[in-house]
């Protein structure tokens, strides 16, 4: 558990998994990929294995969402791993697409 | 929230992605990363606070801007047409600097103490010689990443500060990773001073699209870059829209450019008849208008391509008036129109526009943030939001006419005056009236061949506009005075209506 900043990036222990944290909520929160919690940047990784194998695999460029929209996610390095929150599993944000301006 | 990280995305996803050519050279994605991470060890070698830029487009600005974030140094383009004085004044301001320049640019400047100065073929050697270590950018999502001067069309300019997170915010907010084709090009034709000019290079690396450097635009290579390059997206701002146009009525021909698929345009305000003829000359291209601040790290608001073509086929006139429209804000952007008492206005009634959003900067390093404390920031624009919740833009309250307690604005006018078959061009300024306090003063511009007396031309406007809005002063010049940008000097023509009536 800890808290998180709007600009926090981090890692997953295990897999190639990066994120960065666009949004969130002003209490200390469980960030996990594949059930293991998300370490520091300059963290070490530990040798291991995601907690469970089922759910979808994080992508890049993707930005990620709990059901009550308060926790966003951008993905900034695919992995292997289910990003969630607390034990909810995060999904993909639908977002409309606008119109190149520059 | 760091600009590198939009690089880095980039190169991890699409290493052998071409991002940038310019004059024969292509750089990859990856080439472009391992660039910027070495040439932030050159910015850190001089040991300096700021990384200028003075200098056209070449691959040296896009290696230059990621380094700077890398050197954790704010980076700094500057506009290289200005003054001999103006620009050694803007130099003295951010010593220590490295200054990235060319020959041709630094020719008659006494460069001032506290500024080292590199030529952009050394920097972009030194970039390209060797592979750093692959170290993550320093600081915070708070940090400065860009100081741009502004324009100065009414005064010395001000030192606009943007951090890591408002730019970062507008291309999250606005772009999706990755989005661009295999074969999408963009053209930048605008300069590297610019906030467009950022914003494009920002953009296009989040989504992975190359980007085609035009260093000093005109028409003519304008057009043969699309053509040779195979360029699908291009930015312009309004003048170089006008010249394109131009330049292809001259010519009598077709556009000829196939791949061409979008064009964006911003930084000022696009005559209806010059929209009108590039939507004729480009049938299947889609337009987007994009409004933007360089406070606000860009664009605010959008017009896009199926408001365009329907604005442009329409007979219903609140339909076709869109075309004049900068649209409506983007997603993560909220917008208002504020009364002088800060009142917030409904559809329909004209105001100052305000802004918040996290892409709004409104800061600059001099005053401070202009942001009040609900985070709202006045964008000095006047303005009016239509039902529909289109934006019309009027012009700068700076610019508006104070006449006898009645807030005039000069776009009405002038919107009012373009019309008249006898003018090419006009511009709207307060003249200074002994009984009003300020009057209404037009430059006209008349077309090849054509003439209008004064009486003609007030006539014109008392038949459309209320009476307090018919010019009392009329002068005529052959041109009017224009930045490079386009943007009207109407501090300079303002002096002109001083000088006559003193």
């Amino acid at each position: 558990m800890r808290l998180l900043k709007a600009g926090t990036r981090a890692k997953c222990a295990v897999c190639d998994t990066e994120v960065m944290v666009v949004r969130t909520v002003p209490a200390e929160v469980a960030l996990t990929c594949g059930g293991v919690e998300m370490v520091a940047m300059d963290a070490a990784k530990t040798p291991g294995a995601h907690a469970g194998t089922a759910g979808q695999v994080a992508l890049v460029g993707k930005r990620y969402v709990n059901a009550a929209d308060a926790v966003e996610l951008l993905c900034t390095k695919g992995g292997k791993g289910e990003l969630a929150v607390d034990g909810e599993a995060l999904s993909v944000k639908q977002t409309k697409a606008l119109p190149s301006s520059d | 929230m760091n600009l590198a990280m939009a690089l880095e995305m980039a190169a991890e996803c699409h290493p052998q992605r071409i991002a940038v050519s310019s004059g024969g050279l292509h750089l990859s994605y990856a080439d472009l990363l391992t660039a910027a991470r070495a040439g932030a060890e050159v910015i850190r070698d001089a040991k300096v606070a700021y990384l200028g830029v003075l200098d056209v487009n070449s691959p040296a600005v896009p290696i230059a801007l990621f380094a700077a974030a890398y050197a954790g140094v704010p980076y700094v383009p500057m506009n290289y047409r200005l003054t001999r004085p103006e620009l050694e004044s803007l130099l003295r301001r951010i010593a220590p600097a490295l200054l990235i320049s060319d020959e041709v640019v630094l020719a008659p400047l006494e460069v001032p103490s506290g500024v080292k100065v590199m030529l952009r073929g050394e920097f972009q050697r030194l970039a390209l010689s060797f592979t750093p270590e692959p170290v993550s950018a320093p600081g915070a999502p708070h940090d400065t990443a860009i100081q741009l001067f502004t324009s100065g069309t009414t005064g010395k300019p001000k030192a606009a500060v943007l951090r890591h997170q408002n730019l970062m915010s507008y291309v999250l907010g606005t772009v999706e990773f990755a989005s661009a084709g295999e074969d999408d090009a963009i053209l930048i034709a605008v300069p590297p001073y610019h906030i467009a000019g950022i914003s494009a290079v920002l953009s296009s690396t989040y989504a992975g699209r190359r980007m085609v450097q035009l260093p000093n635009f005109d028409a003519a290579t304008w057009l043969r870059l699309c053509r040779t390059e195979n360029v699908t997206n291009a930015f312009v701002v309004p003048t170089m829209l006008s010249r394109i146009v131009d330049h292809l009525e001259q010519e009598g021909g077709r556009a000829g450019v196939p791949s061409l698929r979008a064009i964006a345009y911003g930084g000022g305000k696009m005559p209806l008849a010059v929209i009108e003829l590039a939507m004729r000359h480009f049938p299947g291209v889609d337009f987007t208008n994009a409004y933007g601040l360089t406070e606000t790290s860009s664009t605010i608001c959008l017009l896009g391509p199926d408001d365009h073509r329907s604005g442009f086929e329409s007979q219903d006139p609140r339909v076709r008036r869109r075309l004049a429209s900068v649209g409506r804000p983007v997603p993560t952007i909220e917008l208002q129109v504020r009364g002088e008492r800060g009142d917030v206005l409904a559809p329909g009634q004209a105001g100052e526009i305000f802004v918040r959003g996290e892409q709004v900067a409104g800061e600059y390093l001099e005053q401070g943030s202009l942001l009040d404390s609900d985070g709202w920031f006045p964008t000095r624009d006047r303005g009016q939001i239509d039902e529909f919740g289109y934006v019309y833009l009027e012009g700068r309250a700076d610019d508006v006419i104070v006449r006898g307690g009645e807030n005039i604005s000069p776009g009405e006018i002038e919107d009012v005056l373009l019309e008249h078959p006898a003018v090419s061009d006009v511009a709207v300024v307060a003249v200074p009236d002994r009984q009003w306090g300020e009057a209404v003063g037009a430059v006209v511009v008349f077309k090849d061949g054509a003439e209008a007396t004064d009486a003609e031309l007030q006539d014109w406007v008392k038949q459309r506009l209320r009476s307090s809005r018919v010019p009392t002063v009329i002068r005529r010049l052959d041109q009017l005075p224009y930045n490079e940008m386009g943007k009207v000097l109407r501090r300079v023509l303002k002096q002109q209506f001083a000088d006559v009536s003193s």
